[in-house]
């Protein structure tokens, strides 16, 4: 098993350098001249040579790709163009809201995934059992930027005028208001990930609930209810939490809309910031930050599966 | 490692591919005549409700983007200051924008945008996914190796996240919003492909063929490739799907079509700061999203239960938006 995450290990670090000269790559090809289209029609030549200098711009491709790369290494990513500040503590910053974002969606997620995921296996080929699946079709195909505009209207003031419909809080300061904004993107995001895990758990259940050592079980006089909560969920669980790491880096991606939605300041906007104004230096740095976060939750995906599945384990 | 859970893994695609799970090339009911073929799949259609679904609100969508430009009641683009923020009624079933556009008439011209870049994306992706497929996958070496590499890291991204980053390089425009997702797509598509030919690389005919001393583009394209359609038609059906989604989206971030087209992304997008006083301008057009969408998916999960059985529900989110 260690030699698996070894390697596994070293094939991150070969993706994350190809994606690293990907991101860089794309200031390569930019059409044009970088500094001017940074700096807009109206700069003068002076201002872009200055700039040219400051991005090391008039150095050969593959040295400038080798300091960006070491300084990034270093954990130097920088400083943002439009924003005239560091990039790293700004984007740690950004990190932090956006997990704030991601965990409580998580949380609901595993709450309300694996407790449909077992109604709906228990109720198989069931009304029940339709509905929900119905329901987690709907939430994986709508798009994030049409459930969460809905969820606005619906309960930001539309409707029903009962949580804010966007903005941010600190939680040190205002820990009511940080918690009620945080509520409708949370279920946007939740929306999209339920079916993950309402299914996973649905099959697990289903699969578990055909064992021998389920029927003793039974057998034996355990109640319905305790065949279920601690005989056949503990088994069903282990796919579940595969399923969940594996999605972390997917839920990265959907923050970029429903950050937009809702005016949340996390990454994703931070992104989008970086693509509008043409700040390269933070978008590469925060481009690399997402590809860094979801390929290490892959690998914890990928060695829970294999610490999980006792047939890898021992081999 | 050879046995990801259900497959996910391809679609974040960071380890190498578990070729034990690895989509079945040649589907079983594709044997046979071409009409008989053709009878029996159109019956797997009706059967499956999925499919029959998807394909009935596919279609529905299909006809609108062709016939839509002569049965809408009013211009898509026209102004009518005097009638701004009108609520939906008989005359404005949608009710009308901030500049007095009609937004059913808006909804329907825009079925045809949609459906042209929806289509146009995932020609473009499979024009570049497939030969790429098709060649690591049977010349395996090296090049499958830097191929599959690339692709790996193409996949760490979540497809929005590659998405900008493409279209920071390329600028924003319709055309680009083509080649954007396009390009997002097209190392999806590239696996796919890639394990059907592996599947295939060492069957009867494809010997028999380099064995006749037929050359390597003949054997890709006339013998691997065509026994490769089944997964194709279903990934294309899920790409389109796809290639809505990613493009509405990137329109609704202001990095897609530009105003006044009638882009479903962008009026949502351009309905934002009327939410409460205009609610009609988000809920008409997204739920118009929504459906096509669902649409998409229906279709693309029915065919994939009949045309690919052994690929079961694999990846459908780590698609990213």
């Amino acid at each position: 098993m260690a030699v698996l995450i070894v390697r596994r290990l070293g094939s991150l670090a070969v993706t994350l350098l190809l994606l690293s000269v990907i991101v860089f790559g794309v200031t390569q090809v930019l059409p044009g001249n970088v500094a001017q289209m940074i700096l807009g029609p109206y700069s003068t030549p002076e201002t872009q040579q200055a700039l040219e200098k400051n991005l090391k711009l008039d150095e050969p491709a593959w040295q400038q790709y080798r300091d960006w790369l070491t300084h990034f290494v270093r954990g130097d990513w920088g400083t943002s163009l439009r924003l005239g500040q560091q990039i790293r503590p700004i984007l740690l910053l950004r990190l932090q809201n956006s997990a704030y974002l991601a965990l409580s969606s998580l949380i609901g997620v595993v709450f309300f995934g694996i407790g449909l995921g077992i109604l709906a296996g228990i109720r198989q080929n069931r009304p029940t059992d339709h509905l929900i699946a119905l329901f987690a079709f709907l939430g994986i195909s709508i798009p994030a930027f049409v459930s969460g505009s809905l969820l606005i209207i619906l309960f930001g003031g539309g409707v029903w005028n009962l949580l804010p419909g966007s903005g941010y809080r600190s939680p040190t300061e205002d820990v009511r208001g940080w918690l009620t904004r945080l509520v409708l993107p949370t279920i946007t995001l939740m929306l999209l990930l339920l079916a993950y895990v309402i299914r996973m758990t649905r099959s697990s259940i289903i699969e578990v609930l055909t064992t021998n050592y389920i029927r003793a079980a039974r057998l034996k006089g355990a109640s319905e209810r305790d065949v279920i909560l601690r005989h056949a969920l503990r088994n069903a669980l282990l796919p579940t939490v595969t399923v969940i790491a594996i999605n972390i880096g997917f839920m990265l991606g959907s923050v970029v809309i429903i950050e937009q939605i809702f005016a949340y300041p996390g990454i994703g906007s931070l992104i989008l910031f970086a693509v509008s104004n043409r700040d390269l230096p933070l978008l590469q740095a925060s481009v690399m930050v997402i590809g860094i976060v979801t390929g290490l939750a892959n690998l914890v995906a990928d060695v829970l599966y294999m610490y999980l599945n006792p047939r890898i384990r021992y081999r | 490692m050879s046995t990801s859970p259900s497959g996910v893994h391809d679609a974040t695609g960071v380890s190498a591919p578990p070729p034990a799970t690895e989509g079945a090339a040649v589907a079983p009911g594709m044997q046979g005549s071409r009409a008989g073929r053709w009878r029996r799949f159109w019956e797997d259609v009706r059967r499956t409700p999925s499919a029959s679904v998807g394909l009935v609100i596919v279609a529905g969508f299909f006809i609108l983007s062709l016939i839509g430009p002569y049965i809408a009641p009013h211009s898509p683009t026209d102004f009518d200051i005097a009638n701004k923020f009108g609520r939906p009624t008989l005359a404005h079933p949608f009710g009308t924008d901030p500049f007095g556009r009609d937004v059913f008439s808006r909804v329907i011209y825009g079925a045809r945008l949609s459906f042209l870049l929806a289509a146009a994306a995932t020609l473009f992706s499979l024009l570049i996914g497939t030969p790429l497929g098709l060649i690591a996958g049977y010349y395996q070496g090296w090049l499958d190796e830097v191929l599959m590499r690339v692709t790996d890291a193409l996949l760490a991204l979540p497809s929005i996240i590659l998405a900008l980053l493409i279209v920071t390089t390329l600028g924003s425009s319709a055309f680009n919003v083509i080649l954007v997702v396009g390009i997002v797509y097209a190392p999806r598509i590239a696996r796919v492909i890639r394990s059907g030919t592996l599947a295939l690389r060492n069957e009867e005919f494809v010997q028999a063929a380099r064995a006749r001393g037929e050359s390597g583009a003949y054997i890709l394209f006339s013998e691997v490739l065509p026994n490769t359609i089944a997964p194709l038609i279903v990934e294309a059906s899920i790409r389109m799907g796809f290639a809505i989604l990613l493009a509405t989206s990137l329109s609704f971030l202001g990095l897609g079509v530009s105003p006044p087209a009638p882009d479903w992304g962008l009026m949502v997008n351009e309905a934002r700061p009327h939410i409460f006083r205009a609610p009609w301008l988000t809920i008409f057009p997204s739920l118009v999203i929504a459906l096509t969408i669902v649409g998409f998916n229906l279709l693309g999960d029915g065919l994939r239960d009949i045309l690919d059985p052994r690929r079961v529900w694999t990846e459908r989110r780590s698609e990213g938006v």
